[in-house]
């Protein structure tokens, strides 16, 4: 709970920060403050609580993911400094700032909620962060489509997950997760349909949520729209957010009620997979290219959700952390040579591998380890998953995201591919310091976890 | 321990080698590639000396020590007769893959000296894992440092031709893995260590499913066609040293699984699937000769004469007898010293001609008798003349194909007709008659390309004379995989 109440102290820093004319200590406050929080997080481990009536449940899941967030947000706090350095930007950082940090505190709660409201309270908190950021870059057309698409189609989703609220609530009388498992346990095979017409309408939400096809049309259009760091945001934070609000969802109330949505949980997996990696190999485009590869990562959490057993939150955990490090790598990559050469394409890479050797090989690094090729964290994430969906008999399913990790390769590969293959072009690409901690701390940690995957496994 | 000094010295100086620059890289990839040769070959008295019987027995080359809890995966490596065998030959080959790129310039060496290293590393590993999954990583980990030395140094078809290679190999490996977690699953004792696996039998019904996994995987590594369209352009376009790599050392990989990984594993299915899987590598030894005979590029014509020569020691690995099993073990240490040696002497007449049409060439011998001499005999080597290397493996791949279908071996049997045909053929064109341009002048080799081609010529001679060590060697370990034939 503190976790929470400190991370939304340092969001009204940012707006008090303009008054009283600190904008140059934002962004090194916010790190800072990022960082403290993060290790102040840690003394809950193995301190399971509840607070406000049990509106949060602080246990092991939610102090894991709320690191995760924390360090994700951490990192890309960094890159927002010279992300946001032109004057224009300036002007506005401290709310910037304060809404990227608001996004945080949504995500938190989502990960730790004991009740639904406060579910739907963190998602609200979190989209609607996002939507002002989405179409933060107020002079791009582009941008403005973004923030609109994704707040029109968002405002929709959070209208279904609110009903599914409410038909849950009429079904069991509580909004609280404790009793609405207590209540489908004791119902047994008397469940009412209200409860699973209210379980369907909170799944397709949250579908939507983590991009999930069919409901993930939105996702590439507002990627690329959005300025890159928010797209960094949504591919990694929220996503991961969205993940384990959805598995706290359903191994905490749905459980027993799962195999009635196994059939559109498959199929949307399968869908999501497909779709995410054939669209991919098509793009050209460095920022939609991520768009797909996150969707496609989203097909390959849900094979961990369908498959759900005891030790499925710590296999969740682990890819999501291999693939944040990683894709926030790969972004802050695309984040720089973005503001060196003014073009998102994947060309835009060429010859990176002569005229900046480190940068190539940690980008190929990244890029590896999304594909999931030992030995970098990504392999193991896949392996893990593979492994508990074979066990509990899904072995068709694991065959067709097999077959999709092997077209991943391909577009995994293009940005390798310009970087050693294609002509050199002029532009010097230099990063700032900031981007090469990121990118190098991301790389080390995402290989060490690959290699010691022992420490993230038996954790949970 | 021991294996884990072999595993490591290269993974070491692979990180090392990054922090030199100019020559003195290459120098130190070779002062590590040698050390690790002279450690390999001390290990040889060790290794005879040593009690190997009884799988469980702890000895000087075991190193097992947990690794992943859940599931759980060892870190357990060790060697027997056959990892044995796979490990001296890449540490043989790696000096003198090393030594032959002395005399190119190659634009920042240490990168792809390290890759060369890093890739031993990787190798040897493969040959040492005794845990399924240990040995996966492996397998996965020497893709890596090839396929970035084929797309930074390779020619200019490099980019689209690597993608094939890298999305071809990992297509099968990701089929692999599959099957492993399936072993893991059905396996009572749940685990991936090979002694367990050979143990306990999967259920016949099971088996097929794991068969097809694991042969897909090995077939486009050998590659036994129809799963070899990736090898004639990546061993085109390559530079030599991945060439070599590739042919000399990681296609062994593949026969090598074949026989730790597949026979032990499921013999149910093998028997039931040998048939197909013999005729797919007999067919592969006379398709692939018939289109060598009409190659007039001489890589490519190697490359296919390699896939001939892989064909027959898969072959006899699926006729499953102890000749089968011995012959492909010694064929597999003999192609390896062969195929480097070849795509070496066209490495050289490449560079000194700057073509690879056979039908362009002619005369070498005229002003580089030495060169045409060494080339003479590893070609005599890879067509299998008796007292050469080739001649004892491939007697034995036929001997045990011929008690396996005296058809099959009748087939198999042409590849050392046509081998013959093809190889003595591109010899008399490009290295005997008139030189086609008069202006000429092939300079004869010197210095580090003759030490090269001169270790390589006793080596051939060497162990064809002296097959004796080699099939003590590597009896124990076939004698079990064939008891294992018997038993089903």
């Amino acid at each position: 709970m503190n976790t929470l109440i400190y991370t939304a102290c340092l969001g009204l820093f940012c707006m008090l920060a303009e008054i009283f004319n600190l904008r140059k200590w934002i962004i090194p406050t916010v790190v800072l403050g990022l960082a403290v929080i993060f290790s102040l997080n840690l003394n809950d481990w193995n301190h399971p609580s509840s607070h406000y009536n049990d509106m949060l449940r602080v246990d092991n899941f939610s102090v894991a993911f709320s690191g995760l967030a924390l360090l994700i947000c951490t990192f890309l706090f960094m890159l927002s400094s010279d992300f946001y350095r032109s004057e224009e930007n300036q002007k506005h950082i401290s709310d910037y700032m304060a809404i990227l940090v608001f996004v945080l505190c949504g995500a938190l709660m989502m990960v730790s909620f004991g009740n639904l409201v406060m579910l739907f309270l963190g998602i609200e908190t979190l989209s609607i962060s996002l939507y002002v950021m989405a179409g933060s870059n107020r002079n791009d057309l582009r941008s403005n489509e973004a923030g609109f698409k994704y707040f029109l189609l968002g405002a929709f989703t959070s209208g279904f997950l609110l009903f599914g609220i409410a038909l849950i609530y009429g079904a069991s009388n509580s909004f609280n997760l404790q009793d609405i498992y207590t209540y489908v346990s004791s119902n047994g095979n008397n469940i009412s349909p209200l409860f699973i017409v209210g379980m369907l309408l909170m799944i397709f939400a949250m579908l939507f949520k983590i991009s999930a096809a069919p409901f993930h049309f939105w996702a590439p259009d507002v990627y690329e729209g959005s300025p890159a760091l928010v797209t960094a945001f949504m591919s990694t934070l929220v996503k991961i957010a969205a993940f384990a609000a959805f598995y706290r969802l359903i191994s905490n109330c749905f459980l027993f009620t799962l195999q009635k949505a196994e059939l559109i949980l498959t199929v949307s997996c399968i869908a999501t997979l497909f779709i995410g990696n054939l669209t991919a190999l098509v793009q050209d485009n460095f920022k939609r290219l991520l768009a797909f590869s996150g969707i496609s990562h989203a097909g390959y959490m849900l094979l961990a959700i369908i498959s759900l057993q005891s030790n499925t939150d710590s296999v969740l955990f682990y890819y999501a952390t291999g693939y944040a490090l990683s894709s926030i790598a790969a972004f802050a990559v695309v984040i720089a040579v973005i503001g060196i050469t003014n073009s998102e394409k994947i060309n835009s890479l060429n010859g990176l591998g002569k005229k900046n050797p480190i940068l190539a090989t940690l980008l190929t690094m990244a890029m590896l380890s999304l594909a999931g090729i030992p030995p970098f964290a990504g392999f193991f994430g896949k392996y893990f998953i593979f492994s508990e969906a074979l066990r509990n008999g899904y072995s068709y399913l694991v065959l067709i995201a097999i077959i999709n990790s092997i077209i991943g390769v391909y577009y995994y590969l293009k940005p390798v591919m310009a970087m050693y293959g294609g002509a050199a072009n002029q532009d010097e690409i230099k990063l700032p310091i900031s981007y090469s901690l990121v990118l190098w701390t991301c790389v080390i940690l995402s290989l060490l976890l690959g290699i010691f995957p022992d420490l993230f496994v038996t954790l949970l | 321990m021991l294996t884990l000094v072999l595993l490591l010295l290269p993974l070491i100086s692979s990180a090392i080698t990054l922090l030199f620059r100019g020559s003195t890289a290459k120098y130190f990839a070779l002062l590590s590639a040698i050390s690790n040769l002279i450690i390999t070959v001390l290990a040889y008295f060790v290794f005879i000396n040593t009690d190997l019987k009884g799988e469980e027995t702890q000895n000087i080359f075991v190193f097992n020590h947990e690794w992943i809890s859940s599931p759980k995966i060892n870190f357990h490596i060790a060697m027997d007769g056959i990892s044995y065998l796979m490990v001296f030959l890449t540490n043989l080959l790696l000096p003198l893959i090393i030594l032959s790129g002395f005399k190119r310039e190659i634009n920042r060496s240490h990168i792809f000296y390290s890759l060369i290293l890093f890739m031993q590393f990787a190798l040897l590993g493969v040959f040492v894992s005794f845990d399924g999954i240990l040995y996966y990583l492996f397998w996965e980990l020497a893709l890596i440092p090839i396929y970035f030395i084929s797309l930074n140094w390779g020619d200019k078809n490099r980019v689209s031709v690597t993608i094939k290679f890298f999305i071809y190999t990992l297509a099968g490996s990701l089929l692999m893995l599959f099957g492993f977690i399936c072993l893991y699953w059905y396996n009572p004792t749940h685990s991936f260590d090979w002694n367990d696996l050979t143990k306990f039998q999967v259920l016949s019904t099971h088996q097929g499913l794991i068969f097809w996994l694991f042969f897909v995987a090995y077939a486009i590594k050998i590659p036994i066609i129809p799963f070899h369209t990736w090898q004639p352009n990546t061993y085109q376009s390559a530079p030599t040293q991945g060439t070599m790599l590739l042919s000399g050392i990681m296609l062994k990989m593949g026969t090598y699984s074949l026989i730790r990984w597949l026979l032990p594993i499921v013999p149910t299915a093998v028997t039931e699937w040998t048939p197909l899987a013999i005729a797919l590598c007999v067919a592969g030894i006379v398709y692939a000769s018939v289109i060598a005979i009409m190659q007039t590029d001489l890589k490519k014509l190697l490359a296919y004469s390699s896939i001939a020569h892989v064909g027959l020691i898969a072959a006899g690995i699926f006729a499953w007898n102890i000749q089968g099993i011995q012959g492909s073990l010694i064929q597999m240490l003999a192609h390896g010293i062969n195929v480097i040696g070849l795509f070496y002497c066209a490495d050289i007449i490449f560079n000194r001609t700057q073509s690879n049409n056979i039908n362009g060439l002619g005369g070498i011998r005229l002003t580089a008798p030495k060169f045409a001499t060494y080339f003479l005999i590893i070609i005599l080597g890879s067509i299998a003349l008796p007292l050469t290397n080739g001649f004892i493996g491939e007697f034995l791949l036929l001997y045990g194909l011929f008690e396996y279908n005296t058809w099959l071996a009748i087939f198999g049997g042409l590849t050392i007709i046509l081998g013959a045909v093809y190889m003595l053929r591109m010899y008399q064109k490009v290295a005997l008659g008139n030189s086609l341009d008069a202006n000429m002048k092939f300079e004869d080799v010197k210095g580090t390309e003759e030490i090269v081609l001169l270790t390589i010529c006793i080596l051939i001679f060497a162990f064809g004379v002296f097959p004796k060590p080699t099939l003590e060697l590597v009896e124990p370990i076939a004698q079990f995989i064939t008891d294992k034939a018997i038993l089903k």
